[in-house]
């Protein structure tokens, strides 16, 4: 069995666009559940309004691409109004419910025929990205090391998106520490405390929401300006769970958690994917039991068994902090 | 602790709904039912600025609803009251709090994965650091900052926890999580302090430092609204007691009023005692409820 290459295969996903897309939108998690304890089980809803408020500003509208991506962010900022305004008053089960319905509906909305005028329908959208590659600076060719190969324009969406992830860290760690990250985690806490101090909770959830919303869509954003298409098929709701795996997986409401569970995530679901590759050749004995059709179940077998064994052991994730699982939080 | 400045309340006639020469706050009419079940009817009810007033009353007699509905975390069906001579009854439960008139919580609500120290900071008002874009930028915060932590060190060093300042609130015991929800309501700089059951499930030496807190308060000029079980505790440090049962204020007055009152022993024991009571002291005057 070649080690290598499932660590080459590994790493590729972990420094590429899957990872990067991951943690921003693990990020944009963070802030909404760890650190303010918003249940939003529709997060895929905030990459794709992103997404395809960048293609559709560019290829219908035909602004400029940045102005597009503005647009983008501008349409997270209003799903966090739309859906908050009616649910952060509620307990929290309400917004769980309304964020996983909510982003059905838009998954269903822009991959149906009625609007294929606008959202391109089932053949999504395409080729907007050009103003975005005619910036690259990096001259053609290939770049890696070995066999870890990204061609120029691979290379600068890649550096271009860990810039992302590396800002967005840097705003949460100030935000985190600040007197506003503070009144997030008293509602994280017990949202009536934080009332009868004074502090207006709604204003802050709503803010929360939009801030860890517009993160989110970055994810969408470099997701499809990699592709320079943007995928009616992607935004199922399994893209939302996973990015809650990776958040788990670090250590919801601690600032390198999305970052660390992103890599991580997708680290261990590519090395095991290619191992499983080479263990399940035709004629071994493993190729006996498992077809190469049921190799994706299998790997997300693993990552749940993995993930498992990491809330028996490790219930804070990798970077919590034990003490803080231990609380009595009663 | 300086010299006790207890308010003359000899002038106030014991009756529901008595006028206080200077009311810090007022309820007019209040009605709050859960389906057919009234909780809360309160036809009138003052209570003096600077004095230390008891809540009492049998359980289910809607003590904590008043609490709620006043505070603005209950709508009330009906009901007008004001708090400094300004109409609150519209406000929602944060403004109150801002106005001044803060609550505690029969349950703590200690903010358990948070630091005792940064439960205290969050509850500083006006922070500019708790807005968003001043969020970002230290230096636009920091001095406040300083600010807010020295008196909040200093306010847990008057409750005895300021070597707890670092732990989780978690870890705090009931009777310390009492006090640090005392400190806590402080840091508001409250007018009014309205504690629901302060001392219920400390323990006997708690209690005592407790209470020299609340006299405290009062000493410094604010008012205290406190509603509690322990009738010695009724006895000791409150100025005034009024008394409700099913929903309603059915007797106010000082200590030795309120349990003398046939109404309030027909409440907390039913009529028939209260009636051989009244019977065999001929004045029924020797009701003692503790």
């Amino acid at each position: 069995m070649d080690f290598g290459q499932a660590f080459v295969d590994g790493l590729r996903a972990a420094v590429g666009i899957p990872a990067i897309v991951y943690a921003l939108a693990a990020i944009g998690l963070n802030v909404q559940f760890g650190f303010t304890g918003l249940l939003n089980f529709g997060l895929v809803a905030f990459l794709l309004v992103g997404a395809y408020g960048t293609a559709i500003g560019v290829a219908e509208l035909g602004l400029p691409f940045f102005a597009a991506v503005l647009l983008g962010v501008a349409a997270a900022v209003v799903l966090a109004v739309v859906l908050g305004i009616p649910t952060l008053r509620l307990r929290a089960e309400y917004l769980a419910i309304v964020t996983i319905a909510t982003a059905e509906i838009l998954r269903i909305v822009v991959r149906s025929q009625t609007f294929e005028g606008i959202t391109g329908g089932p053949q999504g959208i395409g080729g907007f990205a050009g103003a975005f590659y005619d910036l690259n600076p990096i001259p053609a060719g290939r770049y890696g090391i070995g066999s870890l190969e990204f061609t120029a324009n691979r290379l600068w969406i890649i550096l271009v998106g860990w810039v992302l992830v590396a800002l967005f860290t840097l705003l949460v760690a100030l935000l985190a520490r600040s007197p506003w990250g503070r009144v997030l985690r008293a509602i994280r806490e017990d949202e009536d405390a934080a009332r009868s101090l004074g502090k207006s909770v709604f204003a802050y959830k709503l803010q929360s929401l939009a801030v860890g919303g517009v993160i989110a869509a970055f994810g969408g954003i470099i997701l499809v300006v990699n592709a320079n298409f943007v995928d009616p098929a992607f935004w199922r709701p399994i893209v939302t769970f996973f990015v809650w795996t990776a958040l788990i997986l670090g250590g919801p409401g601690r600032v390198f958690a999305p970052v660390v569970g992103a890599v991580l995530f997708w680290f261990i679901l590519q090395a095991f994917d290619s191992l499983m590759r080479q263990a399940i050749e035709p004629g071994s004995f493993a190729g006996r039991y498992i077809s190469p059709t049921d190799l994706g179940n299998v790997r997300f077998a693993v990552v749940g068994l993995v993930l498992l064994l990491l809330v028996a052991f490790r219930p804070q994730g990798l970077l919590g902090r034990r003490q803080e699982a231990l609380v009595d939080v009663g | 602790m300086s010299a006790e400045i207890v308010p003359d309340t000899t002038g106030i006639e014991p009756v529901p709904g008595a006028a206080k020469p200077d009311p810090v706050l007022t309820v007019t009419d209040v009605r709050k039912s859960f389906g057919g079940v009234i909780a809360v009817d309160v036809e009138r009810l003052e209570v003096q600025r600077g004095s230390i007033t008891a809540m009492i009353g049998p359980n289910g007699a809607g003590k904590t609803t008043l609490f709620n509905v006043l505070t603005g975390f209950e709508r009330a069906n009906h009901g007008t009251w004001s708090f400094d001579g300004r109409p609150i009854h519209e406000l929602s439960a944060h403004r109150v709090a801002r106005l001044g008139m803060v609550r505690t919580f029969q349950l703590t609500r200690a903010l358990a994965r948070m630091s005792v120290l940064d439960n205290m900071r969050l509850a500083a008002t006006g922070q500019r650091g708790e807005r968003f874009w001043s969020a970002l930028t230290r230096s636009r915060w920091q001095a406040q900052e300083t600010e807010v932590t020295e008196r909040a060190r200093e306010l847990l060093d008057r409750v005895d926890l300021a070597d707890k300042a670092d732990d989780y609130a978690g870890t705090l015991s009931g009777g310390q999580r009492k006090l640090l929800e005392l400190a806590r309501a402080l840091m508001v700089d409250p007018q009014l302090v309205m504690l629901d059951e302060p001392t219920a499930g400390v323990n006997p030496v708690l209690v005592e430092s407790l209470l020299g807190h609340i006299t405290a308060l009062r000493d410094e000029g604010r008012t205290v609204v406190f509603v509690e079980h322990d009738m010695d505790v009724v006895q000791t440090i409150s100025d005034w007691v009024v008394v409700l049962a099913e929903g309603a204020v059915i007797a106010e007055g000082r200590h030795g009023d309120c349990i003398a009152n046939p109404a309030v022993i027909d409440a907390y024991l039913g009529t028939r005692f209260a009636e051989r009571e009244r019977a065999a002291s001929g004045d029924g005057r020797s009701g003692d409820l503790t």
